[in-house]
């Protein structure tokens, strides 16, 4: 029996393996999906066979409550709604390993074997400390990044005094922990005094990080469950869980260093460190009688007669739900022959991928998404550009001047077209703090309103010149 | 298993998802994470061995707790995870 157990966990392994990589092709993502979750039944099908499953009432009730409540989440969900969901489901698995070695705890016989030799009993309790310290990580901060995306509270970035010591206290508390484990692993306390300590790490972690950080640490963390998986895995020295695991450890860490070159930033610097100081001119100096503002009718005159127009999407349009305001008024002015292309900066938004996901929702096809190195190079024959709700990523200052916070950082460079429609509430600074020198460009028009209403009554002005 | 064949495991395991995920293009970043998360939802299998258990007299049931939570939580995961990604996947794919 055993035999065929784990030929269904080499099989789920191989089915997992094709499924992230169908992951990553248009083309392939939907059976890639399809792919994994197969794997995922087949793992399942083949645990409820193995011979220490004696009993099944609790398994089933498990099943069916967390199979219901996932189901309506992921059915109800609204797509603006997408990145804490995401953050959520992460850390459920972070708590689901947590629960999985503290049973372990409790009941040995769950991880080892009959007749165990002392290295596996080694392995088992060493990796037991490490599940409740990455477990506690993964759940407490995809808690608070829950919180963050869903704009409950802690919003920003928050300032902990002396985080860095306050974290390395943590670890080395965890560690000491874990030693006593390994030496006494009968007494659940040491367990607990990981996860608790881990729990609080994981809070002091990600709390600091906030805005358009956000898309590292989703990735990080999602990275960070895989890990908890895998040491899981070595609790009970099961293949699947290690290799799934690492499989979406090392995805996720590829993600997150995606995210990161895109801001220019590396993963410490993320992490440990807040923006980086420069000389921040105020606001004044910036934008004193230069910002002109506009209104709907102006922007819907601008429009007659161009021919080529870039949108490029920012959390501002995730946060007013604009993305099927726009979609609206991509529409009529394809109608009129006018080139509507959108511009999607790799960590606009608060998940890698947050924008596509928004307008793909809203029926814009794919390829009308464009990198922003695609895009860039062909910026100048742009008759009008619209920003919408997007700030840091489209500051020229990242790019002209050294002394910026920001110098350095690959942005859309949207100065470049002829004319700028900037759709924002107020003059308010994005997340890094700064002023923008594009808001107060000659060629630049800011559109103070909300981007939905803004862009319904751009439409509105747009029907009524036909 | 002893270690070095487990710990093998783990470090080829690693290296296999370093290299599938090479270029993943922009659309696809938030799809991948979700659900690579829906696979790390794996924990399922030890959550069904804890809560599967039977327990032996006089010992303490607080395992089966810990077991039936552990399935809740990964179920969750899992099933939440492989159905938002497919949503997510199929407003993509509708054209």
């Amino acid at each position: 029996m055993q035999n065929i157990i784990n030929v269904a966990y080499l099989v789920a392994s191989i089915l997992f393996i094709y499924g992230m990589k169908g992951l990553t092709h248009p083309r392939t993502a939907v059976r890639g999906n399809l792919t994994g979750a197969t794997g995922m039944g087949l793992a399942m099908l083949a645990v409820l066979l193995d011979p220490g499953v004696e009993k099944y009432q609790w398994i089933i009730i498990g099943l069916l409550v967390g199979g219901s409540v996932g189901a309506v989440l992921a059915k109800r969900v609204e797509m603006t709604r997408m990145p804490e969901l995401v953050a959520l489901f992460n850390g459920f698995g972070g708590l689901a390993s947590i629960l999985v070695a503290g049973a372990a705890v409790y009941k040995p016989s769950i991880a080892l074997p009959v007749g165990y030799t002392t290295a596996q009993y080694y392995q088992a309790n060493i990796a037991t400390a490490a599940t409740g310290l990455i477990g506690g990580v993964t759940f407490f901060g995809s808690l608070v990044a829950f919180i963050k995306l869903a704009e409950i509270a802690l919003g920003g970035s928050v300032r902990i005094p002396g985080k860095t010591v306050i974290n390395a206290l943590l670890v080395l508390g965890c560690i000491a922990f874990g030693v006593l484990l390994v030496m006494d692993p009968s007494n659940s306390l040491y367990y607990w005094g990981i996860v608790v300590l881990a729990s609080i790490l994981g809070v002091t972690l990600t709390v600091p990080i906030g805005g358009a950080d956000m898309p590292v640490v989703i990735a990080l963390l999602n990275s960070y469950s895989g890990l908890a998986a895998a040491a899981t895995g070595f609790v009970l020295s099961n293949n699947v869980l290690i290799i799934a695991g690492s499989l979406v450890g090392a995805s996720g860490l590829i993600l997150t260093g995606i995210m990161c070159k895109a801001m220019n930033r590396s993963l410490t610097n993320v992490l440990f460190g807040a923006m980086a100081e420069g000389e921040i001119a105020s606001a004044d100096e910036v934008y004193a009688g230069k910002v002109k503002s506009t209104s709907a009718d102006e922007i819907s005159m601008l429009l007659d007669g161009v021919s080529r127009v870039v949108i490029v999407p920012g959390y501002g349009m995730a946060v007013a739900q604009a993305q099927h305001a726009v979609r609206d008024m991509a529409n009529l002015l394809e109608a009129q022959g006018v080139e509507v292309e959108y511009a999607i900066h790799p960590v606009a938004g608060r998940m890698p991928g947050h924008m596509n996901v928004l307008l793909a929702e809203a029926d814009v096809p794919y390829e009308k998404l464009l990198e922003m190195d695609q895009i860039n190079p062909t910026l100048e024959q742009v008759d009008v550009a619209f920003v919408v709700g997007a700030n840091d990523v489209v500051n020229p200052d990242a790019r002209t001047n050294p002394d910026s916070p920001i110098a350095g950082m690959p942005i859309i460079d949207v100065d470049k077209c002829r004319t700028v429609v900037v759709i924002k509430r107020s003059l308010s600074p994005g997340f890094a703090g700064i002023p923008n020198p594009l808001f107060a460009m000659d060629n630049t028009l800011m559109f103070f309103a909300d981007a939905k209403k803004a862009f319904q009554e751009i439409s509105a002005s747009i029907k009524e010149n036909m | 298993m002893d270690l070095i064949s487990i710990l093998t495991l783990f470090v080829l395991a690693i290296f296999v998802g370093f290299e599938i995920i090479t270029k993943v293009p922009p659309t696809l970043h938030t799809p991948l994470m979700s659900g690579s998360n829906a696979i790390s939802g794996i924990t399922i299998v030890g959550a069904i061995l804890a809560a599967g258990a039977e327990g032996l007299a006089g010992e303490s049931s607080l395992f089966l707790w810990l077991g039936l939570a552990a399935v809740i939580f990964a179920t969750v995961n899992v099933v939440g995870g492989f159905m938002v990604t497919h949503r997510m996947l199929a407003m993509f794919q509708k054209k």
